[in-house]
């Protein structure tokens, strides 16, 4: 994942790294080829665009960015498809060198060459020949005239909804951790928490909309709240069956390296439930995402879900996808560091569990 | 009582009570002295009460009647002087086997002082190299070295060993056998080994009490006169081997040529 992770790796003999192998090499031609393959859709894409005869009757506007006093929307699609090659490119040399990220990158080529291709089949239904039905299915050019338009506007969006994302995700998160704890090792406080728990959380957390609504001073701390509920659940459940089924046998051995209780519970009872409790993690962060998105397409001055709310009522259909993108990347980035912190956390398990 | 008794057990009874609510009497009346520097062995089948004992004496488990007492202190709970071995998975997979063997320091708040001991202890059981390795990419038998090393670094006045070769293959087995041996004699600590080997109990301790089961009560205690390193096919080896497996009323079904000197 790192250096630092694979210096400390490479303190175990080489006996046991076995398994880690790659099982097939390809030689450095064979690397450039599928290299240049991995990017022909896209570039393909560009070619469509620029060469296809633009059929039906669409209002191609230009707009004034940057550098660029005169940008069309084909133009500007063009440019996002010229940086995708460009990704693409670079995470081909950032590759070349090393064995594993190799086939990484070549396992997924056919897979880019496809999305290419099918972006260029969708410029020419959506833009060039606009044989989808209209205004729901614009084309892609059409999807990135948005950002032209107001892009500002869908990043102050974005913004707000990552600040509600993180104040109640996070918040979420470290009450169901310390719930969970209690609920996990003491057992009075399962008996009294542990059903209302039960209970409580099978309830999609919109439900308490109009509750928080009037509850809280500000549209922004209810929408947090619901947020936070919807974290809590999974994380508190799986933290508490991670704690309470903790091996005795860890116990006693610390016992009788002379543990007290405190070391029972964080250096104990606590690793042994990291995976389940990232296992929750996982869940609330998949319940956040829709209850982030619900919350503010229900009332909220801003966010990804109210413009999708906003653009629906002028019927610009192609803003909605707009704002469905910017999530789709967003929703991706927090999933992956999401992820990467686990691996990281949870290193000890690698070649444990498949 | 002598001075140089570590660990007195006097009296000492416990009763479980098992699934359908019978009580099984698990000890009944148990009195052993073991002197300071003693490697005992505990040897008996499967239900004599061994492991129950030696739960006791780490404070695991309290008894009902009797008193343990460890260098004239009675035993009330666990406590880092008496160091426990279990029998297999006891590592805390979290950990490497480095951290894993500084746990007993850390568990008592004296890692920053002794920090170097861990290095000295990796070293003691030979799994240099081996550090930043977490216990499932190690063999068992050095799983069980580990949780050696671990349970030493306390430097327990006696060492509790519940079968900790018990899962091991016969050449693992005897290779930390002679670990132990080793370590032993390193650092003169007493050792109680629980185990249900006949062979390891000979050639490893000084003495060997034998439990029978139902009640779990010590039937004898046997004297071990042979020098280190005994010789596991010596006629003084087979000849008490013969008289063990007879007490253990395993040798007299079928005598096997290979008890016949």
């Amino acid at each position: 994942m790192n250096i630092f992770s694979l210096e400390k790796r490479s303190a175990i003999p080489p006996l046991l790294k076995q398994g880690r192998a790659s099982k097939r090499r390809v030689s450095n031609a064979g690397f450039l080829l599928l290299s240049l393959l991995s990017v022909a859709g896209f570039v393909a894409a560009i070619f469509i665009n620029r060469l296809f005869p633009q059929i039906a009757e669409v209002k191609i506007s230009a707009y004034a960015i940057g550098a660029f006093p005169d940008l069309s929307i084909n133009q500007a699609y063009q440019i996002v498809l010229g940086g995708l090659i460009l990704l693409y490119i670079g995470i081909a040399v950032f590759s070349f060198f090393d064995e594993a990220r190799r086939e990484q990158f070549i396992k997924r080529v056919p897979f880019r060459f496809a999305i290419g291709l099918a972006l260029a089949l969708w410029d020419v239904l959506g833009t060039k020949l606009q044989s989808l039905p209209q205004p729901f299915f614009p084309g892609p050019a059409k999807i990135i005239e948005s950002f032209l338009m107001e892009g500002p506007y869908i990043w102050q969006n974005t913004l707000y909804s990552l600040r509600l994302f993180a104040v109640g995700f996070l918040v979420g998160v470290a009450f169901g951790v310390g719930t969970g704890i209690l609920i996990g090792w003491f057992p009075k406080v399962y008996y009294w928490v542990y059903p209302v728990l039960k209970i409580t959380g099978v309830i999609p957390a919109v439900a308490w909309m109009p509750f928080a609504l009037t509850l809280f001073p500000t549209p922004f701390l209810a929408a947090a709240f619901l947020i936070v509920i919807c974290a809590w659940f999974p994380v508190a459940f799986l933290t508490a069956q991670g704690i309470q089924s903790t091996p005795k046998v860890h116990f006693e051995v610390a016992r009788t390296l002379g543990a007290k209780t405190p070391y029972l519970v964080f250096r104990v009872a606590i690793p042994h439930a990291l995976p389940q409790i990232f296992t929750g993690i996982s869940t609330a962060n998949a319940y956040a995402f829709t209850t982030l998105v619900m919350s503010e397409m229900m009332g909220q001055p801003g966010g990804l879900g109210y413009y999708i709310n906003a653009s629906k009522v002028w019927s610009a259909y192609y803003k909605v996808f707009a704002a469905i993108i910017v999530m789709a990347i967003l929703f991706s980035l927090i999933m992956k560091g999401m992820g990467m912190l686990q691996n990281h956390v949870l290193r000890w398990q690698r070649g444990l569990v498949k | 009582m002598s001075k140089d008794i570590v660990l007195s057990i006097k009296g000492v009874d416990r009763t479980y009570v098992d699934e359908d609510g019978g009580a099984v009497e698990a000890l009944r009346g148990i009195n052993l002295d073991i002197k300071r520097g003693e490697f005992v062995s505990i040897i008996g089948s499967s239900g004599c009460g061994k492991t129950t004992l030696l739960r006791l004496i780490a404070g695991l488990d309290a008894p009902e009647a009797g008193s343990i007492a460890l260098e004239g202190e009675p035993i009330t709970g666990t406590d880092p002087h008496r160091g426990y071995v279990f029998q297999q998975g006891s590592l805390f997979p979290w950990l490497t086997v480095e951290k894993n063997i500084a746990s007993g320091l850390v568990a008592r708040g004296v890692y920053r002082e002794q920090k170097a001991d861990v290095a000295r202890y990796i070293e003691l059981i030979g799994l240099q190299g081996f550090e930043k390795a977490y216990p499932h990419q190690i063999s068992g038998g050095m799983a069980q070295r580990v949780a050696i090393a671990r349970a030493l670094i306390n430097r327990p006045s006696a060492l509790l060993l519940d079968e900790p070769m018990g899962a091991l293959d016969s050449f693992t087995r005897a290779d930390i056998q002679d670990k132990l041996l080793e370590l032993w004699r390193k650092n003169a600590t007493t050792m109680l080994l629980v185990t249900h080997v006949v062979d390891e109990a000979i050639y490893l301790s000084d003495r060997i009490v034998i439990m029978t089961p139902r009640p779990g009560k010590i039937s004898e205690i046997l004297d071990v006169k042979m020098e280190h390193p005994r010789h596991r096919g010596g006629p003084a080896f087979l000849s008490l081997r013969r008289d063990i497996l007879e007490k253990l009323n395993l040798a007299s079904a079928a005598p096997q040529p290979e008890y016949i000197i």
